[in-house]
C-alpha cells in the first residue's frame, strides 16, 4: 500500500496503481481521452496531466503509478492551464459540426469544453480536410475529422476483438484513423468502438440519427443473447415513439461489470433487441375453422383452463423457455408440476442451427437462463423424456397437448419433423412475445412481454444470478409469463398467487439451497455468484 | 598544455584532430588501409589485455557525451544496462542522421566504416553484447552500400560473428533501412520502427536500457559517439578528457554551414569558442557580410543571436546562456536573413515530421505552420507573435518525446530575441530588411 495526497486529500492505494485510478478511487476525475481501463496506456492525448509536487514536468496521470508520500494536483493553475491547452489543440481542426453529430449530448469534447473550455477562438486558419462519413464496416461510421486520435479503436481491435483492423495512418496533423488495406471492421464486437470513441469519430450506423440521447432514458439489464450473461443498459424513448415508427428501443449498451463482460458486448448481444418492438403478438389468438381470431384474455384462458383440465396430466406436455426468468419458471413448474400433476417438462429444446461461441463473450447456448432452468428442475421427471421424445409421444398420440413456450420449434429442429409431430395434437397453446413460424401452428397464442417489460433473474453459465428490469410497459395485451401462469392458475380455481417478482424470488429463494438468502436488493445491479 | 596556447594555435595543430587523423588517407574506408593505418589496434588492446569493466572505467574517464544530440555522458549511460539478465541484451546504433544541419554521421559511414566498427565491437564486448543493430537513414544509400561492404569484410576477416580474435566473444552485425522520418531518430521511435512497426515513440519509464528492443535491456548510441570508442582505447580516457572541457571530454565533429566562407565539417575541441568556428575555420561570414544569428547545435536548439558569438562550444557553457550543443550543427545567418521565414523553413519542417502520436505536437506544430505562412503571405496579425509563443509554451514538455520541445524552441528564441523582425512583418505585411535573401521552400 502507498499513501499519497491528491489535492490535499490523503489516500492509501494498492502499489502499481496510477495516479488516475488513485484519484477515481478518492473521487477525483481527471479528465481523460485515449485512457481506458481495459485497454492498453497510449499516454497520448496528453489531457491527464497533473502537478507533482518535487516534479518539474507535468506528468500524465494515467500512466505514472504513485509512489509513497507524492503530493499531487489535479487542479491547481499550471494543471488547468495544461488542461486548457490540451483540449484547444484537439479542438482547433476539430469541425464545429456539433448541431448535426450524433455524439452530441456524450462526447467528451463537450463535457471537458464546458469546464476547461477557451471559448475564445485564437485559431485563425484553415482547418485540416479528412475524410467525413466513410462506413468502415457493417456497424461504424468513420468521420476523421472529428476524430482526436486517441487510438482506443485501433488499440480495442488489436488487444480485444484480436482483429486489427484499424490503423493510424500519416504524420502529424494528417494524421487518420484509417482500415489496413483490404479490410473492413466487421468483427464480433465492432460495436463496442463506438462506445469507446469519446467523440463522434466513430458511430453507430444502427443507432446514428434515431435519437438524440438526452431524449434516452436507460434501464439496467441483463443480454439475452446467450448464457454469457453480459451486463446491459436498455436505452430506449417513449416519448417521441412518432420519430421511430412507434419503436421503444434505440440501442443497448454494455454495462460495465469486472466479473462478467468488463466494458464489452459482442454486435449479436448488441443488436439483438430488435425483436422487442417487432412483429410482437399484441394479443391473444384463438384458431377457429383454421383462421386466427383475436379473443380477450379472460376468454382465452376460459379455453385454455378448459383444455387442460379435460386431459390427464400425462397426457400434457409442457416446454418450458430457457429465455424465461427463474420468477415465471417457479411459478410455471408450480402450477403445471405442483399443482397439476404434469411430469413431462424440459426446457431443452435441440437445434440444428450451427451456433458458435468463442472464448471471450460469445457462448454456444444462445439463452440467458438455462442454468436457470436446470437448477430450477425443469427436467422431466420420467428419465429419458426429453423434447425429441416428447415430440415423439406426440406422434404417438400419447402427448394430446403441448403447452409450449417462447420457442421456435420449426426454427431449430425444421419444418417437416415439427409438421409431422404437430399434426398429431389435438391442442397446440403457444406462449410467446413474436411471432414465428411455429406460432402458426397454435390453436391458442398467449402474448407475453419480452425481457425488457419485466423484472426478474437470470442465471448465466457460471452460475451468476442477475437481474433484469422493466423498462417500460409489455407491449399490447401482452403479460409477463409468470403472470399468465397466475391468470391460468386463476382461472383453474388454484390458489397460487404473488403480486410481483420479488415476492417469487423471496419464495425460490425459500425453496431450493443454492439460492438460499438472497434477495432483489442482494444481487443488486451486479450480480451474485451461487456457490 | 592548452592553456599555453591560443586557439588560433590550436588550428594549426592537428595533434587533437583524433577521431579524422587518418580520414585523408586513400582507401581509409577499405579494411586493408584501415589496418594498415593501425585500424583495429583498439579492438585487439581491448580483447586480450583489458576486462569490460576496464574499458566502461576508462569510457568514465573520458568523459565522451553523447553526440545525437542529447550530451548524456557515455559512460554513466553504459552502466544503466543491467550486468546479471536473463534475456538477450542488444546495442541499437542511431544512424537515422536527420537533424537539419548534420551531416557528420554521413561522413564517417562514407569515410570511415571500419573505426565505426571497431567502435561497436568494443563496445559490446565491453557489455557483454552479442547482436548490433544498426539503424540507418533511409534516405543514406550511399552509406549504407559502405556499411554493408564494411561488415562484408569484417565478417571475413573474423572481427564479427565468432569468436572474435580468438577470444570466445561473438558478435553479430545486422542492418536496418529506415523509411525516411526524422521521428525515428528519437531513439525509442527507432526501436519501434526496428521492430517493425510504426515509428512512434514510447512512453518512459520504462527506459531501453532495462526495456528497449524486443522488450531486452538495449544501449542506444549514435555513430559519432561509437566512433570515438577506440580513440579512447587507444590514449586512455584520462588524455581524451583533457582535450575537451570541463564534463564534455575530447573532440567533436562540428557541421558548418550557413552563411560562411568555408562551411563544412570541422573536428575540434569541446569548449572552442563559436567565434573561433565562424571566423577562424569557417573563414568568416560570406561576403563579409555582418553576423546575425546562429543555430549552434541542429535546428532543435534556440537561436543565438550574433552578441551572443563568444560562448564556448561545449555542453555546459552552451547550456548556461539557454540553448544546446545539440548535434554539433553551426548554422549561420547574415544580417540579409529574414528570421520570419528563416522560423517558416524550419517549422515547416517540424509540421511535416510531427508523428501525430501526442496531442500538443501534432496539432501545435501544424498550427505554428499556418500562422507563420500566412505572416509571410502578408496576412499577419497583431496578435500572431504573441500566439506563437504561446502555443510554442502549450507544447514545451507536454509531449511524449523531444520532437514537441524542438519544435517549441526555435519559436520562443527566434520570436523572443527577434520579435521586432515580427512585428514588422506582421504589421509592414513585408520582411524589414531590404535586399534579404530569397525565401525558398521547397
Amino acid at each position: 500500500m502507498h499513501t499519497l495526497t491528491i489535492d490535499g486529500k490523503e489516500i492509501r492505494v494498492k502499489e502499481n496503481t496510477t495516479i488516475l485510478e488513485a484519484a477515481k478511487q478518492a473521487g477525483i476525475e481527471i479528465p481523460h481521452y485515449c485512457y481506458h481501463p481495459g485497454l492498453s496506456i497510449a499516454g497520448n492525448c496528453r489531457i491527464c496531466l497533473v502537478e507533482i509536487e518535487g516534479v518539474p514536468k507535468l506528468q500524465i496521470s494515467c500512466y505514472t503509478l504513485v509512489s509513497d508520500g507524492i503530493k499531487v494536483h489535479t487542479q491547481s493553475e499550471r494543471v488547468r492551464k495544461a488542461r486548457q491547452a490540451v483540449l484547444e489543440f484537439l479542438l482547433i481542426n476539430h469541425p464545429l459540426d456539433c448541431p448535426v453529430c450524433d455524439q452530441a449530448g456524450e462526447c467528451y469534447l463537450q463535457i471537458y469544453y464546458m469546464k476547461y473550455g477557451q471559448y475564445n477562438s485564437a485559431f485563425l486558419e484553415d482547418k485540416v480536410k479528412k475524410h467525413k462519413a466513410i462506413p468502415i464496416g457493417p456497424t461504424i461510421m468513420l468521420d476523421s475529422e472529428r476524430c482526436i486520435l486517441c487510438g482506443r479503436c485501433v488499440r480495442f481491435c488489436d488487444e480485444i476483438s484480436k482483429t486489427s483492423e484499424l490503423g493510424i495512418f500519416n504524420r502529424g496533423d494528417r494524421s487518420e484513423i484509417f482500415l489496413s488495406p483490404g479490410q473492413e471492421l466487421n468483427n464480433r464486437y465492432s460495436g463496442n468502438v463506438a462506445d469507446i470513441c469519446p467523440v463522434g469519430a466513430l458511430t453507430d450506423r444502427d443507432f446514428r440519427f434515431k435519437c438524440r440521447v438526452w431524449y434516452l432514458k436507460e434501464t439496467p439489464s441483463i443480454c439475452p443473447g446467450c448464457s454469457m450473461g453480459c451486463n446491459i443498459s436498455i436505452h430506449y424513448n417513449l416519448d417521441r415513439a412518432y420519430k421511430a415508427s412507434g419503436k421503444r428501443v434505440m440501442r443497448l449498451k454494455p454495462r460495465f461489470n469486472e466479473e462478467v463482460n468488463k466494458w464489452w458486448l459482442c454486435d449479436e448481444g448488441r443488436y439483438g433487441y430488435k425483436f422487442i418492438d417487432e412483429n410482437r403478438i399484441e394479443r391473444p389468438y384463438i384458431q377457429k375453422q383454421g383462421a386466427r381470431e383475436p379473443i380477450s384474455w379472460d376468454d382465452i384462458m376460459m379455453e385454455a383452463a378448459k383444455i387442460l383440465k379435460s386431459y390427464s396430466p400425462e397426457s400434457i406436455g409442457v416446454i418450458a423457455s430457457p429465455q424465461c426468468t427463474n420468477e415465471d419458471n417457479f411459478v410455471l413448474k408450480r402450477l403445471f408440476s405442483e399443482y397439476l400433476g404434469i411430469s413431462k417438462i424440459d426446457y431443452r429444446v435441440p437445434s440444428k442451427l450451427a451456433q458458435s461461441g468463442d472464448d471471450f463473450l460469445i457462448r454456444a447456448d444462445k439463452n440467458p437462463n438455462s442454468t436457470g432452468c436446470k437448477e430450477l428442475g425443469l427436467l422431466p421427471s420420467i428419465a429419458g423424456l426429453n423434447v425429441e421424445n416428447m415430440l415423439k409421444e406426440v406422434e404417438e398420440k400419447k402427448i394430446r397437448v403441448l403447452y409450449l413456450i417462447n420457442h421456435d420449434l420449426v426454427k431449430h429442429m425444421g419444418k417437416e419433423a415439427v409438421n409431422r409431430a404437430l399434426d398429431s395434437l389435438d391442442f397446440l397453446i403457444v406462449q410467446g412475445s413474436n411471432v414465428n413460424e411455429t406460432t402458426e401452428f397454435a390453436d391458442l397464442l398467449l402474448p407475453a412481454a419480452t425481457y425488457a417489460e419485466k423484472n426478474g433473474t437470470f442465471i448465466n453459465e457460471s452460475k451468476r444470478v442477475q437481474k433484469i428490469n422493466r423498462a417500460f410497459e409489455p407491449l399490447g395485451e401482452s403479460l409477463p409469463d409468470w403472470k399468465i401462469f397466475l391468470k391460468l392458475a386463476e382461472e383453474m380455481g388454484i390458489a397460487l398467487e404473488y403480486r410481483n417478482e420479488e415476492e417469487i424470488f423471496a419464495d425460490i429463494a425459500k425453496e431450493f439451497e443454492l439460492f438460499e438468502g438472497l434477495s432483489y436488493s442482494f444481487v443488486g445491479d451486479e450480480g451474485v455468484n451461487l456457490i | 598544455m592548452r592553456s599555453s596556447m591560443s586557439w588560433s594555435d590550436l588550428m594549426e595543430q592537428e595533434e587533437f584532430k583524433v577521431l579524422t587523423k587518418d580520414i585523408n588517407i586513400e582507401g581509409y574506408a577499405g579494411i586493408d588501409v584501415y589496418f594498415y593505418s593501425g585500424g583495429y589496434r583498439a579492438l585487439r588492446k581491448a580483447l586480450r589485455e583489458m576486462t569490460p569493466d576496464g574499458i566502461i572505467e576508462e569510457v568514465k574517464k573520458s568523459n565522451l557525451r553523447g553526440l545525437g544530440g542529447a550530451g548524456f555522458p557515455t559512460g554513466v549511460k553504459w552502466t544503466f544496462l543491467p550486468k546479471e539478465t536473463d534475456k538477450a541484451k542488444y546495442l541499437a546504433v542511431n544512424v537515422d542522421e536527420g537533424e537539419p544541419g548534420t551531416f557528420k554521421d554521413r561522413y564517417l559511414l562514407l569515410n570511415s566504416p571500419h573505426l565505426f566498427l571497431e567502435g561497436i565491437i568494443i563496445t559490446c564486448f565491453a557489455l557483454d553484447i552479442h547482436t548490433a543493430y544498426i539503424y540507418v537513414r533511409g534516405e543514406y544509400v550511399k552509406p549504407t552500400q559502405f556499411l554493408e561492404k564494411a561488415i562484408e569484410e569484417a565478417y571475413k576477416e573474423g572481427i564479427l560473428g565468432k569468436n572474435i580474435y580468438g577470444k570466445g566473444f561473438d558478435l553479430d552485425m545486422i542492418l536496418y533501412k529506415g523509411a525516411g522520418a526524422y521521428i525515428c531518430g528519437e531513439e525509442t521511435a527507432m526501436l519501434e520502427s526496428l521492430e517493425g512497426k510504426k515509428g512512434w515513440p514510447r512512453l518512459k519509464p520504462p527506459f531501453p536500457a532495462l526495456k528497449g528492443l524486443f522488450d531486452c535491456p538495449t544501449l542506444v548510441n549514435n555513430v559519432e559517439t561509437l566512433c570515438f570508442i577506440p580513440t579512447i582505447i587507444n590514449m586512455g580516457g584520462e588524455q581524451f578528457a583533457n582535450m575537451g572541457k570541463g564534463t564534455s571530454g575530447g573532440t567533436r565533429l562540428f557541421s558548418l554551414s550557413g552563411h560562411v566562407k568555408r562551411p563544412g565539417l570541422y573536428e575540434l575541441p569541446l569548449g572552442i569558442p563559436l567565434r573561433t568556428i565562424i571566423y577562424e575555420y569557417g573563414g568568416g561570414i560570406k561576403n563579409d557580410y555582418q553576423l546575425k544569428a546562429i543555430i549552434p547545435g541542429g535546428s532543435s536548439s534556440p537561436v543565438l543571436s550574433a552578441d551572443e558569438v563568444d560562448v564556448n562550444m561545449d555542453f555546459d557553457s552552451i547550456a548556461r546562456i539557454g540553448s544546446m550543443l545539440g548535434s554539433g550543427a553551426v548554422i549561420v545567418m547574415d544580417e540579409y536573413t529574414c528570421m520570419v521565414e528563416a522560423l517558416l523553413i524550419l517549422i515547416r519542417f517540424y509540421a511535416h515530421e510531427s508523428c501525430g502520436q501526442c496531442s500538443p505536437c501534432r496539432e501545435g506544430c501544424g498550427w505554428l505552420e499556418k500562422i507563420l505562412t500566412r505572416i509571410v503571405k502578408g496576412e499577419g496579425r497583431e496578435q500572431d507573435a504573441d500566439n506563437l509563443l504561446r502555443i510554442a509554451d502549450n507544447i514545451m514538455g507536454n509531449t511524449i518525446c523531444p520532437l514537441g520541445d524542438a519544435a517549441a524552441l526555435p519559436v520562443k528564441s527566434f520570436v523572443t530575441k527577434f520579435r521586432h523582425e515580427f512585428e514588422y512583418y506582421i504589421r509592414e505585411k513585408r520582411c524589414k530588411i531590404e535586399n534579404r535573401h530569397p525565401l525558398i521552400l521547397l
